[in-house]
């Protein structure tokens, strides 16, 4: 009975509710901010578990707010991919803030906290979406948080990285805007379900399937239109790169995803295979090239990301080819990228802390000074190197075997060879952080919390490798990626 | 129908003035007026194409759609304007051109 009543629960909607109100409370009590912050994101991760429960029992399901259904009223829909979504914010949001409590200092918290706090409701907003103009909105939401948020330590460097970011993003939407214009105009809806059925191909689709595209592209900064992200990703204090790293990115190539399922998929044709897999090997190449040439700590990391995207777009050029299992690589490579790559940039702000700097050849014996971050930034580097049984190996595993039945050697060399420069880039630091250098250095002591978290979040990096089976299954309740990737 | 559809283009027009803009001028409040002209361009694009066929009543949808953005234009301009402010107050110029220099 007490089962029945905890699945009845619209847990959904407290979802984007509890952040929204924490993040008000946190501003008005001011001296209680971080207990709020820290014990609402566990309150949402717990509010995730329910709602996995629910929809192992009763499969993927909307919510309709207020009882409106969907050609006037907003709906909130739950499959395994949104959750999965959802998890990963939980999960990260409660590593960030546990760090992020240690991190700031008093004035910087003030701000950090609401900030922080309806960034996390504009995410699970845009993960429970399900209709183009909603999508729109919290693509905003997240967009004017987190540039506040990237500038919140106030230099020159922050400001002017949050500046390029801010521009970016919102030329991004407009961009992205205007396709849902034309596509209202052409279909007369911007629910997903209802234009799915109703699209056809004619000009006004097309058009806005390239805008649509372009802005968000350009927030998922693929290969050409990366080049926002490096400035803002470094300047941005730890916690925040790593949100931006691990969620802000996935939030634009998440709709992307669903847009392309649904919307545009009776649009597409041999060529955007083609295009999307040459972007996507550029960026994996070029990306991997600019991390492995960077002296500084927090930009070679921020270069990685613009490899690992490029991994993502690799795998989706692959499954729009009808190969389902790049589906299932597309998703574990998102999960297990988003898990290492928070712990790297924590690991860095680690680093940065403890010496000041984040310049790689003067890591000044830091395996044995800092042995947890160390082996922090050594795991999270395995699951991003892609060796065996991380999750980054799956992820890798079911990306060549998608590419092997595609009969696509392109594909398959460069994901081996990508490998290969990031084991690179990985080793280049850890190699540094055996050695001794002359200079002397400052070194401050780090809060054990602070070491922890990237820790935690390294290992669960690796152990998404463990369990492929159970997490793929929960991926695929609901069907979310349609006829064209049935479960494995 | 006309009509419309010059609104709709007019629409267009504006969104491509606003992006050569934002991409060709170095001016951070140039580039900010830049992205609302691209901004009301999209909007009037929306109000324009509200009315779905000739002779019936325009569809209130996109106009509950523009005035949503418009409250999203007027936050995100009033959160660029202070970095602008803030970024001039510490380089001395209000451009982004400082971090290429670097």
């Amino acid at each position: 009975m007490y089962l029945k009543l905890v699945l009845a629960t619209p847990w959904e909607v407290f979802l984007i509710l509890l952040p929204i109100l924490g993040g008000l409370f946190s501003f008005l009590l001011p001296k209680f901010n971080k207990a709020i912050g820290i014990s609402t994101l566990i309150l949402t991760l717990f509010f995730v578990v329910f709602i996995a429960l629910k929809l192992r029992t009763q499969g993927a399901f909307y919510h309709l707010v207020g009882g409106w259904d969907a050609p006037l009223g907003i709906n909130l829909y739950i499959d395994g991919l949104s959750l999965v979504m959802l998890g990963l914010t939980a999960l990260i949001g409660v590593g960030a803030s546990v760090y992020a409590g240690k991190y700031f200092t008093q004035t910087q918290s003030l701000w950090f906290w609401p900030i922080w706090l309806f960034l996390i409701a504009g995410i699970n907003a845009l993960f429970l979406s399900q209709d183009i103009f909603n999508f729109y909105v919290t693509l905003e939401l997240i967009g004017l948080a987190s540039a506040a948020l990237t500038a919140l330590s106030n230099t020159k460097e922050a400001l002017t990285g949050a500046m390029r970011y801010l521009l970016v993003t919102l030329l991004g939407s407009l961009a992205y805007l205007l396709g849902v214009a034309l596509l209202y105009h052409g279909f007369g809806s911007v629910d997903i379900a209802i234009l799915s059925n109703t699209i056809e191909s004619t000009p006004a689709a097309w058009a806005a399937m390239g805008l649509m595209s372009a802005g968000l592209l350009l927030k998922s900064a693929l290969f050409p239109l990366h080049f926002w992200l490096p400035p803002a990703h470094a300047s941005a204090p730890a916690p925040i790169s790593a949100v931006l790293s691990a969620l802000i990115i996935k939030a634009s190539i998440y709709i992307q995803l669903r847009l392309w399922i649904s919307l545009f998929f009776p649009l597409h044709n041999f060529y955007f295979e083609i295009f999307f897999a040459v972007l996507g090997s550029i960026a994996v190449l070029w990306g991997s090239v600019q991390a492995l040439v960077q002296t500084r700590l927090k930009l070679l990391i921020a270069y990685s990301t613009v490899a690992q995207v490029g991994y993502l777009f690799l795998a989706f050029s692959l499954a729009l080819g009808g190969v389902s299992v790049a589906w299932s690589a597309l998703i574990y490579l998102m999960l297990s990228h988003a898990l290492a790559k928070s712990a790297l940039f924590l690991v860095a702000g680690n680093l940065l802390h403890f010496h000041g700097h984040d310049r790689i050849i003067d890591l000044d014996r830091i395996a044995q000074r800092l042995p947890l971050s160390t082996a922090a930034f050594a795991l999270a580097g395995v699951s991003i190197i892609g060796l065996p049984l991380s999750g980054g190996f799956i992820g890798k595993w079911f990306l060549l075997e998608a590419s092997l039945a595609d009969n696509n050697w392109g594909i398959t060399a460069v994901v081996l060879l990508g490998g290969l420069l990031a084991a690179g880039y990985i080793f280049k630091v850890l190699g540094f952080t055996f050695t001794k250098t002359t200079r002397t250095q400052k070194a401050q002591n780090i809060p054990l919390s602070m070491e922890l978290v990237p820790l935690c979040l390294a290992i669960m990096a690796i152990l998404t490798g463990f369990f492929a089976t159970p997490l793929l299954s929960l991926i695929h309740i609901g069907n979310p990626f349609g006829n064209i990737g049935a479960a494995p | 129908m006309s009509t419309l559809f010059f609104y709709a283009v007019a629409g267009i027009g504006l969104f491509c003035t606003g992006l050569y803009t934002l991409i060709v001028q170095a001016h951070l409040l140039r580039k900010l007026l830049a992205i609302n002209i691209m901004g009301s361009g999209v909007f009037l694009l929306l109000v324009s194409l509200s009315m779905r066929t000739a002779g019936t009543q325009p569809d209130p949808v996109p106009h509950a759609m523009v005035i949503t953005g418009i409250v999203v234009a007027i936050s995100a301009t009033a959160l660029a304007l202070v970095f602008m402010i803030k970024i001039a107050l510490k380089t001395g110029k209000a451009e982004l051109s400082s971090l290429e220099e670097k």
